[in-house]
């Protein structure tokens, strides 16, 4: 048997191995995605983001979970849930993070001649449906592949839109708030006052 | 500083492990619990879902920990993968004071007769080692008796025709059901189904010198914050330590039961919080990590007179993995069906239990605990609309119109589903770590299928529109919290680990008491037997203790 763990045999070699294939931490790469003249990126500061990619994540992310008569992942914060966990629990996608945003953003000038977030609308779902489907430029697209990385980004904006507000995400209880779920629970108490913005 | 010798060393303070050190503590022995966790409380981790026991992916609330454990996975073909903690295939059990007994669900079940006697009932399906449990329902009748009023059970068997004899009424009475309970009692008894309350370790009214249920919505899962579930963390264990008797070690590894040359334990090695290898001696040892983790330092044990681990001369250690083949429905309501009334499962019946055409044992079947939203986002009809518009607005219209029932099918015996340790991968202490191979047994799959149509008619019954079931497939091993099988008792040592009181074959002071005793595991959550194990095993310990040789060998 030819496997990956035979290599190690020392202590914390599990971990080592993991930290190797996360490709360590997110140093090096940073300011790498181009997306042009777009306006203000979302208010940072951000740990593990620039504010390039910060605005790229947050455009899918509204794709993801879009506005309607409630918020969408845009002002329910979602990337700063996923900004913040990329510099704790979710360490290990960081890499992944940033390459796949390259790609995006590379597969967005190579088919439209502009970045994702300058696309219209219908133009934006058909992108990320492709990812979805696995179907995106094979001389673009290599660690993580479009379905992984839709899939990382598609998680997470459900993680940081429909979890607990401590972690960045949730504002406001947004998603609480559309559910009809109190909270804090109190029982017979009803927690949502009128709350500005 | 060398540790004091004391009577008992008892590696693990879960379900199993904590009622022994009551036990042993009240009968006069010196005793010292180890546990690889901390003690935890609510306030650690409070309702967060992201970091909960059952959704983990920002970590586990309860442990262990992704910096420091990791288990490696054998694929069907042999290749291998390193899994955390946090990740499913890790089959992880909480490692905590308390363990599973701080977070879970709570179900109190007692297995049926005839869960232990599968093999005599039904035959033994080709390719399973499936056999009977060397003790019978009505030997362990007052341990569950014990569990159910030490730890606390709220019940009433009255609903259910198939419930197994008792002597004593549980100490508490059942919970009121909810909305969608009362939906699924209704369109239960047209189709000529018993509805009953699902038995919880749960306060319905005070008892133990805590408060009554508050039926928080995050409450599968998660520590209850007024303390009303009942887990031997805030029951038997603080029992144990009042004797003056149990001192309780935490933050302790333990690498390693010590076996002497006479092939007697000794005592154990373990790591404490600073990772300083510590050893504790002890006149016996009780093991009760989980099936896997039981399992695991047993194959670590190496000596002389047990070469490939303790008490695995005869290659048992560590087979027949089981959890249970878990299967069910959904089905969406017209009306909203959700009541804030946690945990949300309340209903049960057991009229598939067993007594099934053509198939060897069965399952109880329940309605669910509360989805909580995240886990929501992944509730959807097949082919469903994975993000968008329109997956938020599934999520908003239906969030409190799914009606969810499931069972835990009883697993087959599988021998070549196993915990090993890996030859090459280590913790951060050094020590190897488990190897998980196998797969399921396929009448597992055949009894998910009867079970699953069932449940639907139950939905269609209840006037669910659409619904949706899933049946488990061979898959990895199965484990998971309901991990067990793994050092299974019996009369004969070269089909078995232990015999009928945990006493692992040819060692006769080191004993097992967990879910890794279970031959098999029941259609039903194993919490309640695991903790009636503990009595067991402590009752046999402490009357040797008082009448025979003190295990001096």
């Amino acid at each position: 048997m030819a496997t990956e763990t035979k290599r190690v045999a020392s202590r914390r070699a599990c971990l080592k191995i993991l930290a190797a294939a996360a490709g360590g931490t997110a140093a090096g790469v940073g300011g790498a995605v181009s997306v042009g003249r777009l306006g203000r990126a979302p208010e940072g500061p951000w740990r593990v983001l620039t504010p390039d990619e910060a605005r790229l994540v947050e455009a899918v992310s509204e794709q993801i979970i879009p506005a309607d008569r409630d918020p969408g992942a845009k002002e329910a914060g979602v990337v700063r849930y996923i900004d913040k966990q990329l510099d704790g629990p979710l360490k290990r996608f960081a890499e992944k993070y940033r390459n796949g945003l390259r790609f995006l953003a590379q597969t967005c000038q190579a088919q439209h001649g502009k970045p994702f977030e300058a696309l219209s609308w219908p133009e934006q779902t058909r992108v990320l449906q492709a990812l979805e489907s696995g179907k995106a430029p094979k001389e673009i697209w290599a660690d993580p592949s479009p379905r992984e990385f839709f899939g990382l980004i598609r998680d997470h904006t459900m993680q940081g839109f429909y979890g607990s507000p401590r972690h960045g995400g949730n504002k406001n209880y947004a998603s609480y708030k559309m559910l009809g779920l109190e909270y804090p629970r109190v029982i017979g108490q009803n927690r949502y006052p009128e709350q500005a913005g | 500083m060398a540790n004091r010798h004391v009577n008992a060393v008892i590696v693990g303070a879960g379900a199993g492990g904590g009622v022994v050190a009551k036990v042993l503590a009240e009968a006069g022995l010196s005793v010292v619990l180890l546990e690889r966790g901390k003690w935890q409380s609510f306030e650690d981790t409070t309702d967060d879902e992201l970091r909960s026991q059952r959704t983990t992916v920002l970590g586990n609330a309860y442990g262990p920990d992704d910096a420091r454990y990791c288990r490696v996975i054998e694929n069907p073909d042999g290749s291998t993968r390193i899994v955390l903690p946090s990740e499913g295939g890790y089959n992880n059990n909480a490692a905590c004071v308390g363990s599973g007994t701080l977070s879970y669900g709570a179900m109190g079940w007692r297995f049926m007769p005839q869960d232990f006697r599968l093999k005599s009932i039904y035959g033994c399906p080709e390719g399973s080692t499936l056999d009977d449990w060397p003790i019978s329902y009505d030997e362990l009748d007052h341990c569950y008796e014990r569990a159910e009023w030490e730890i606390g059970v709220a019940g009433d068997d009255e609903g259910n025709p198939f419930a197994p004899p008792r002597k004593k009424p549980r100490p508490m009475p059942a919970f009121p059901y909810n909305k969608e309970a009362e939906i699924l009692i209704a369109a239960g008894k047209r189709l000529g189904w018993h509805p009953f309350p699902v038995p919880m370790l749960r306060n319905s009214i005070p008892y133990g010198g805590r408060p009554k249920c508050i039926h928080m919505r995050s409450c599968c899962g998660f520590a209850c914050p007024i303390n009303a579930k009942c887990g031997t963390q805030n029951t038997v264990i603080p029992a144990a330590m009042a004797t003056g008797n149990c001192e309780v070690r935490t933050d302790a590894v333990v690498s390693e039961v010590v076996v002497d040359e006479r092939g007697r334990a000794r005592g154990v090695k373990y790591f404490d919080i600073n990772d300083r290898l510590q050893e504790q001696t002890a006149d016996l040892v009780v093991v009760s990590a989980s099936a896997t983790e039981t399992a695991r330092l047993l194959l670590n044990s190496k000596s002389k007179l047990f070469p490939h681990g303790a008490g695995n001369n005869n290659d048992w250690v560590g087979r027949n993995l089981q959890g249970h083949a878990y299967c069910g429905a959904n089905g969406l309501m017209d009306e909203d069906i959700y009541e804030e009334a946690g945990p949300g499962a309340c209903v049960a019946f057991s009229d598939f239990s067993h007594g099934n055409k053509g198939l060897c044992g069965g399952a109880m079947v329940a309605n669910e605990f509360i989805a909580l939203p995240y886990a929501f986002t992944n509730t959807r009809p097949p082919g469903s609309p994975r993000w968008g518009a329109a997956h938020k607005e599934f999520q908003r219209s239906h969030y409190k119109r799914v009606l969810r029932v499931m069972g835990p099918v009883q697993e087959m015996p599988v021998f070549e589903s196993r915990v090993r340790v890996d030859p090459a991968v280590k913790d951060h202490w050094g020590i190897p770590v488990v190897r998980l191979s196998g797969r399921r047994h396929p009448h597992d799959v055949e009894i998910a299928k009867f079970i699953v149509e069932k449940v639907a008619a139950l939905l269609r019954e209840a006037g669910a529109k659409d619904i949706w079931t899933w049946v488990p497939g061979l898959g990895g091993p199965s484990g998971g919290q309901h991990q067990a099988g793994t050092c299974r008792m019996g009369n004969d040592p070269k089909s078995s680990v232990t015999n009928r009181y945990g006493q692992v074959h040819e060692i006769d002071n080191l004993f097992v008491a967990d879910g890794s005793l279970n031959v098999t595991n029941g259609g039903f959550n194993p919490a309640l037997t695991i903790m009636a194990l503990g009595y067991w095993v402590g009752e046999y310990i402490a009357k040797e203790w008082k009448s025979g040789s003190r295990f001096k060998g």
